[in-house]
């Protein structure tokens, strides 16, 4: 029995129509399940365009909205069922990095404040000077002088930096899952680098498994493990990272691999691209159909399945029929 | 294609006053482009480049002063200008493409108005139907659903904003459009239909584009010239595939190391160290601090920029003392 857990089983979400003039519900996430545990530590990219649903996957596993139907379990229990004590044990072992360096912080307290609160609210630290050790030590982890950082506000620090605070203030939380919602997409590419760097480390070094969540391909492929492709709430293609991006099977992944841009012109972005950005809510069968070149008529009516293409890397695709079916499941359990 | 000069900027310096100090964002930045011409600016963040983008199209604004240098836009020196034709020369030649896109339309007003605006100062309420035609016509050339065009700006998606952006800010055919960092905050495959819309005004009215960015694999899908910013100054320049392929400038080689690949799996590399603060520049040349092939000199004084293997390059590494520094040589794009 692993020390943690966190399981999707079937999770989905579909958010309501808000009033009556409103089109209709929203599948925004489709049922999807996997599992994180502290035996394995990796890191799971989720990777998908506007709309793909990956930002509401990551408010279901950090418990800040409810499945439609399906369960996710901390620990064996499920969310909405935790005690006080396991809820409090749930925030401080699953840790959000958030998306906007610039709006995620209260600028009038100091980078003390934001740094001291965790320790004192899960009573991490045994005494102030103890925290004021643990502090010094963490930042120094993720690269800042605490000379130079302690005593400011927020809004005297580049993003790169807050981004990096972010990290030294969940760092002290020791948790044992990251969800990184786009870390790295408002900040320059120099210190992209550095904080996807971060990243690793803190996996490699703490054991910390990461869900990185991004629409950026190339930075999923240079860091993560396993990858999922979302696209309008269905899990497209996933599995092994190196597979799935060096050997796309779904069209979709090809075309968000070839919207890479590259600093070259060989791979070019002159070739056309289609898109559609109507609701397809109520629509039956795979959601990629209108822009898929492979597409036929059953693809409009037929839902596809997850089929297993080889070890740890699977498919929802008609293309792929003929291969057996598989479970979601199995592939953040095999490695 | 003809070679009409669109813009001539000449040693163009802005400084921003604080209490503290003075600092210089943009010094002495020089170039030339001509007709249908595409300019890539890229750097990280406070290297100048929206300082430069915004001082091209006249909007500098206090804190920060055009302190010296020149703007010449087709024949006229924008800043010898009378106020009032001053002011019809930008409205009318210069197109400029905010950042934010999200927070540059009237949330209160229709999208189709938005656009009148843009077209009819002036122009009495029953006019305006002429401008229907126009309206849909630049609507549907950045790829605009017509029936956007009675929505409000909050009923659209980011893309689709933009592009409104885009077309809005282009629907006077200007001669020149500076378009800063109009992608960003968007995902990938929006990215890539904002490039094309862009694209596409460009190719139309076959004006001069300074596109400003972050990040060289999407300036690379755009443009023909590079300029590579650092702390204020141009500190290499030239032909987009030059540079891409042969980068010599310490600092240039940095950033294209530093773009995450779909093709091959390696450690990501970033850029050791941080940009220099601007009120505390070193004495000699702005990158040596993080610099990893740094020589004596560089600590000692600031190289310029000089011409050198086919490109602009402001490095003592590739200073060769031959006197050309002859700043009118163009460095054309193929």
């Amino acid at each position: 029995m692993p020390d943690f857990s966190l399981t999707l089983t079937e999770a989905s979400k579909t958010y309501r129509a808000q009033s009556r003039t409103d089109k209709g519900a929203v599948k925004a996430l489709l049922p999807i399940s996997l599992r994180v545990t502290d035996e394995s530590p990796r890191v799971i990219a989720v990777a998908g365009e506007s709309g793909s649903g990956k930002t509401t996957l990551a408010s279901l596993i950090l418990g800040f909205q409810q499945p439609t139907s399906g369960n996710v379990e901390f620990n064996g229990v499920q969310l909405a069922k935790l005690s006080k004590k396991q809820k409090s044990e749930f925030r401080r072992t699953v840790q959000p990095v958030l998306q906007d360096p610039f709006a995620s912080y209260n600028q009038f307290y100091k980078i003390d404040h934001i740094l001291r609160m965790p320790l004192i609210k899960y009573g991490i630290a045994e005494s102030p000077s103890h925290a004021d050790a643990l502090i010094r030590k963490t930042l120094s982890d993720v690269g800042l002088v605490p000379e130079q950082t302690l005593g400011r506000y927020p809004t005297q620090l580049s993003g790169g930096q807050r981004q990096r605070i972010m990290l030294a203030r969940l760092l002290l939380c020791e948790p044992r899952l990251i969800v990184a919602d786009e870390p790295v997409s408002m900040i320059d590419s120099s210190y992209r680098a550095i904080i996807l760097n971060l990243l690793m480390k803190l996996k490699d070094q703490y054991g910390i498994s990461i869900i990185y969540i991004t629409h950026d391909v190339a930075t999923a492929y240079q860091i993560s493990d396993e990858i999922i492709v979302l696209y309008r709430g269905r899990v497209a293609e996933a599995g092994q990272t190196r597979k799935v991006i060096e050997s796309p099977k779904h069209p979709y992944t090809e075309s968000l691999i070839s919207s890479v841009p590259m600093p070259d012109r060989i791979h070019s972005w002159d070739s056309e691209l289609a898109t559609v950005t109507h609701n397809l809510a109520n629509e039956t069968g795979c959601e990629y159909t209108a822009i898929c070149q492979h597409a036929v008529a059953q693809c409009k009516v037929v839902e596809p399945k997850i089929r297993a293409v080889a070890g740890n890397h699977f498919v929802a695709c008609r293309l792929y029929d003929d291969l057996p079916e598989a479970q979601l499941f199995d592939v953040l359990k095999a490695n | 294609m003809s070679t009409e000069l669109i813009v001539r900027i000449s040693d163009l310096s802005v400084t921003y006053e604080t209490k503290a100090s003075t600092v210089t964002a943009v010094n002495e930045v020089s170039f030339n482009l001509n007709r249908g011409e595409k300019l890539g600016i890229v750097g990280e963040s406070g290297s100048g480049k929206s300082t430069l983008g915004t001082a091209i199209c006249g909007l500098t604004k206090y804190p920060a002063r055009v302190t010296s240098g020149s703007i010449q836009i087709g024949e006229q020196m924008l800043f010898e200008l009378p106020q009032k034709e001053r002011r019809a020369t930008m409205l009318r030649d210069i197109a400029y493409v905010p950042q934010a896109a999200m927070n540059s339309l009237n949330p209160s007003m229709r999208i189709r108005d938005q656009f009148l605006d843009a077209l009819s100062r002036g122009v009495s309420r029953k006019d305006q139907n002429r401008f229907d035609d126009i309206i849909e016509a630049r609507a549907q050339r950045v790829g605009l659903d017509l029936s956007l065009l009675t929505r409000y700006p909050h009923q659209l998606s980011g893309g689709q904003k933009q592009r409104v952006v885009i077309a809005i800010s282009t629907i006077l055919s200007p001669k020149l459009i500076v378009a800063d960092e109009p992608t960003s905050a968007l995902d990938v495959i929006i990215q890539r239909q904002v490039l094309k819309s862009l694209s596409e005004v460009q190719v139309a009215s076959n004006a001069a584009v300074v596109l400003i960015g972050h990040d060289i694999g999407l300036l690379a899908q755009f443009v023909d010239i590079l300029a590579v910013m650092y702390a204020g100054k141009i500190v290499e320049m030239g032909a987009l595939e030059t540079l891409l392929t042969n980068p010599k400038h310490p600092y240039t080689k940095k950033l294209i190391s530093s773009i995450p690949s779909v093709l091959r799996r390696s450690n990501l590399a970033g850029i050791p160290g941080l940009p220099p603060s601007l009120s505390e520049l070193p004495v000699g040349c702005s990158f040596e601090p993080r610099c990893e092939e740094k020589i004596e000199k560089c600590s000692i004084s600031s190289p310029s920029l000089k011409v050198a293997s086919a490109r602009k390059i402001a490095c003592w590494l590739y200073d060769s003392d031959d006197t050309s520094t002859n700043t009118s040589v163009r460095v054309r794009g193929s």
